[in-house]
């Protein structure tokens, strides 16, 4: 199967939104090829602002150039905007409900063995817990794609997590992305896994193995962590047997959480959350701390198994 | 006539760069430029400048060494290695899988790291409380913050800085790794920082500009170090990104990159080469 770099592609589709939005201005913090952003400084000079190592800055200048009517899209890794200027984007951006786009890469532990700093593994609770804020984490370059396109149609401030890791397609054009909406890749009523950003391969994958074993399993991609699609979660509580959620996360606060949040609500199911197990990582490539966190197809399908005894 | 001292210096400083090379080869990733930058500035402090114990990294009374720029790791954890702190085989084991040698160092996982670090900006405020104590404590020692010219971009580094002038903190020495170098290209066309020693003496910070390759200048500087009574240090380094490696000297393209191929093998002769001539 291909694998792309969603970083890669998403700059692409960002250069070509420049054309359409004449308002983007995209600022960077120092990081220009990790990020991709180097691309849209290629195409569009005159409304790219490498602002330095000063995230905290380079947030409050772009609620001032929103402020101002631009539509800023901040580029950085999901640690240093999530955590170093985390009260810029709640105060001066999220509480003025500011039309600022963030655009991070190296979400998650895809950093790998550059280590525990640079993981984002607290990210999406974070931002999630800040009120207007949206929140999208997109699991391979199509979704990326459209997650893009979607966050620049809405109004208002967006968290978009992005992957260092290449990813599997998953996606393909006639697929659609809405903000506020799952989307749903297997049917099934045995089980169903919940999974976010790049875990969405992975998630798939063990419900095709699980189906051998003849557990029909159901998966859904979250990529629209906030808004959350209620609607398809009480859904899968009611009809299915167990939840799993995947998330290259911590398991305290992210999509697990927030799956949680809502079935404790509704009632009717047990969730088991998979993801980091609240600790920081050891040292490793992105492959051998998944591994050591048992974020894999297998850990899944023993966990479904291991709920519908 | 150069000191046996100075010349001891130089010798290790070019082991450290040989072993930089080795270990960068066998990771496949890593951070060079910064590293061989500050790697002369890194032996000075190790093998000369600081009190420190390899036998008892915890010494109450050690001076302390924060690499705030901490994707330098490489320089630090080769020094460290040189110093006894740890053998080779951990040394060649550098962003492996289940390695201790995180490419951001972990305080926890090797003896001798004062401070995890990797996100600039930090280290300075660190090393003032690390000082503020030594001034409350009545203690001798003192701290050493190593910080990336970039990275003083960062508002808190000029938190610190008033912080640190404020309190009177002659105990903490910070020094600046000034390759002219961040990721995205020279600082002063990214986000200027000059007039910049104007800047930290305005801060009240006493001021030694130095050439970071020069031994003399840098034992001579730091030897002296707390300079001013009443006052924190910054020490000026002017240096060269990548130094001691023909291709990545003052190559924007070398901040981070492991080193394979024809590079490698360049690297490995010029590392080399530079030992033999001792
Ligand atoms: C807060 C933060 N922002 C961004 C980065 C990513 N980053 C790592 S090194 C670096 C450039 C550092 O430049 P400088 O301080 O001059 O270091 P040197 O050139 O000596 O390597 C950047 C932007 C980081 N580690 N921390």
């Amino acid at each position: 199967m291909a694998k792309k770099s969603m970083r890669h592609e998403c700059a692409k589709s960002l250069v070509e939104l420049g054309a359409k939005y004449n308002e983007i201005i995209v600022l960077e913090g120092d990081l220009k090829e990790s990020t991709q952003s180097i691309q849209f400084q290629q195409a569009y000079p005159e409304r790219y602002i490498d602002c330095g190592i000063a995230e905290q800055n380079m947030v409050g200048v772009a609620a001032g150039l929103a402020l101002a009517g631009k539509i800023p899209v901040v580029q950085s890794f999901a640690c240093f905007i999530s955590m170093r200027t985390c009260e810029q984007a709640r105060t001066s951006v999220a509480y003025p409900r500011l039309n600022v786009k963030f655009v991070v890469s190296h979400g998650g532990i895809s950093p790998g063995s550059a280590g525990t700093t640079h993981h984002a593994i607290e990210d999406i609770a974070i931002m999630r817990a800040i009120p207007n804020m949206a929140v999208l984490v997109p699991g391979d370059a199509e979704e990326a794609k459209q997650v893009l396109h979607a966050a620049l149609a809405y109004e208002g401030p967006v968290y978009i997590r992005l992957s260092a890791s290449d990813t599997k397609d998953i996606y393909t054009e006639r697929d659609v992305f809405n903000i506020g909406r799952a989307t749903l890749l297997r049917e099934g009523n045995d089980a169903c896994i919940i999974t976010t950003g790049t875990m969405v391969a992975v998630g798939v994958e063990a419900a095709d193995q699980l189906l051998q074993k003849g557990v029909k399993t159901r998966v859904i991609q979250m990529a629209s962590i906030k808004p959350l699609d209620h609607g398809i979660i009480e859904q899968a509580a009611k009809e299915t047997e167990a939840i799993v959620t995947v998330e290259e996360h911590n398991i305290l606060g992210g999509l697990g959480g927030a799956v949680c949040e809502v079935v404790a609500e509704t009632g009717g199911v047990r969730v088991k959350r998979i993801g980091i197990k609240d600790h920081f990582s050891d040292v490793g490539t992105a492959t051998c701390l998944l591994n050591k966190e048992e974020i894999t197809v297998q850990a899944i399908a023993k966990n479904v198994l291991g709920m519908l005894k | 006539m150069i000191s046996p001292k100075i010349k001891e210096l130089k010798h290790i400083a070019k082991q450290a760069r040989k072993l930089m090379v080795e270990t960068l080869i066998c990771a496949g990733c890593g951070h060079p430029g910064g590293a061989f930058s500050s790697i002369d500035l890194m032996t000075a402090l190790y093998f000369d400048i600081m009190k420190i114990d390899p036998h008892n990294p915890q010494w109450d009374e050690r001076d302390r060494f924060i690499l705030s720029k901490g994707h330098s790791s490489i320089g630090l954890y080769t020094i460290l290695h040189l110093r006894g702190f740890m053998d080779k085989e951990t040394l060649l084991t550098f962003r492996q899988d289940n390695s201790l040698l995180c490419g951001h160092p972990d305080m926890h996982k090797i003896a001798g790291v004062e401070m995890s670090t990797g996100s600039l900006g930090h280290g300075l405020s660190v090393g003032a409380g690390l000082a503020m104590v030594g001034k409350m404590d009545k203690k001798n020692y003192r701290v050493f913050v190593l910080m990336g010219d970039g990275e003083t971009q960062e508002g808190s580094v000029w938190e610190a800085a008033l912080f640190a002038a404020h309190h009177k903190l002659d105990n903490l020495v910070g020094i600046v790794d000034r390759n002219m170098l961040q990721i995205d290209g020279c600082t002063e066309d990214i986000l200027a920082l000059e007039p910049y020693r104007a800047k930290w003496e305005t801060f009240g910070w006493h001021v030694e500009e130095i050439d970071g390759h020069n031994f003399k200048q840098i034992k001579e500087t730091l030897e002296r170090c707390p300079v001013s009574a009443s006052r924190p240090t910054l020490i000026l380094a002017n240096t060269v990104k990548g130094k001691g490696i023909s291709f990545m000297e003052r190559n924007p393209a070398w901040h981070g990159g492991g080193l394979k191929g024809d590079q490698a093998e360049i690297a490995l002769q010029e590392t080399n080469a530079a030992l033999v001539e001792d």
